[in-house]
């Protein structure tokens, strides 16, 4: 399936979760979170939750700034 | 307003007194510092740690595996405490996101909050603000908002249960300095949670102006990050914030139209 991690397209397994997403992009986890759909999705329930066809994944960390 | 104004009991008791507490968190240093600006991550280093501050802002935003997340550990070494914003957010939805994701991150429930209107001004939107505001304080976060000098909104954001209120003292990254003292005097005058003046300051005097209109510390980052020399600026911070809020408490003399003579007369 295609799923969109932080706006650019990603082909993932159709079982594909979040910790999938991670993965894919070769993050770690700690310092980073992850929203789907536009909801927060807590650390722990990263390994319980599942995407779907079409999912808009966002990972976000804290940079410079303010 | 955290200060008691009892007098000195001992030396621990008035340390006690004087560390700024923002929702019953003692905050050790008056200059909160922001961390954008600077050229790169040694600079920024040197730069906080001249300054002496105890929190520092960051931004949330996409990962980029290749940056990695050099601030942050930069921030732990330093033991300075984080306080993420939500720059860059334009609605109380995008606001409350952005937290949410930071707590989830950074596992704190402390937030910069800003909601800005427009690219060119970088004011923030006090619609949109208040909103946002209201929902992150439902939400268990420690809500500092980043707001205009504007003493009703500043009003309107306690009484929905911010942790601090923080005016501008001019436009994000303008270094104009504060352009309406009596408001940010108003603001502070009616204030039952600590203001922080946030944005404007432009060099030291300005931080010291700050502090001596009566508020309880001062955050700043380009100030600082894109100074000539931002160590040597950030320790000018540093100084200024204390000078500020020494003579602040000290208590100033009035302003007089005519001279005073402060020798003895001559024929005494």
């Amino acid at each position: 399936m295609v799923v969109w991690i932080n706006g650019e397209q990603r082909e993932l397994a159709s079982d594909a979760g979040v910790l999938d997403a991670l993965g894919a992009l070769g993050l770690p986890r700690t310092g980073v979170a992850v929203a789907v759909d536009g909801e927060v999705v807590p650390k722990a329930r990263w390994a319980a939750t599942s995407l779907s066809d079409g999912a808009r994944v966002e990972i976000l960390t804290a940079v410079q700034g303010g | 307003m955290t200060l008691t104004g009892q007098p000195r009991q001992d030396a621990a008791h008035h340390l006690e007194q004087e560390a700024l507490v923002v929702a019953g968190r003692p905050i050790s240093s008056r200059l909160i510092m922001g961390t954008g600006g600077a050229a790169n991550l040694e600079i920024l280093e040197r730069a906080l740690i001249a300054s002496g501050t105890a929190l520092t802002t960051v931004a949330m935003r996409r990962v980029d595996a290749a940056a990695g997340t050099g601030v942050l550990d930069l921030l732990r070494r330093l033991e300075i405490e984080v306080l993420p914003n939500t720059a860059g957010c334009r609605t109380a939805a995008e606001a409350v996101l952005t937290a949410r994701l930071a707590r989830e991150a950074l596992e704190t429930d402390l937030v910069k909050l800003e909601v800005v209107a427009d690219e060119r001004t970088l004011l923030p939107d006090p619609i949109e603000l208040l909103d946002a505001a209201e929902q992150l304080v439902d939400d268990g976060f420690t809500v500092l908002p980043y707001t205009n000098d504007d003493p009703v909104l500043a009003r309107r954001l306690e009484q929905v249960g911010c942790a601090a209120v923080m005016p501008l003292g001019a436009p994000i990254g303008t270094g104009l300095g504060i352009r309406n003292p009596h408001n940010i005097a108003m603001i502070v005058e009616q204030a039952g949670v600590p203001v922080v003046l946030d944005a404007g300051i432009g060099t030291a005097s300005e931080a010291a102006q700050a502090m001596e209109l009566g508020c309880d510390a001062v955050l700043l980052a380009t100030a600082v990050t894109r100074a000539g020399d931002p160590e040597l600026m950030a320790r000018a911070m540093r100084l200024a914030v204390e000078a500020g809020r020494a003579a602040r408490g000290a208590g100033r003399i009035p302003k007089r139209y005519w001279a005073q003579a402060s020798s003895p007369d001559l024929d005494a």
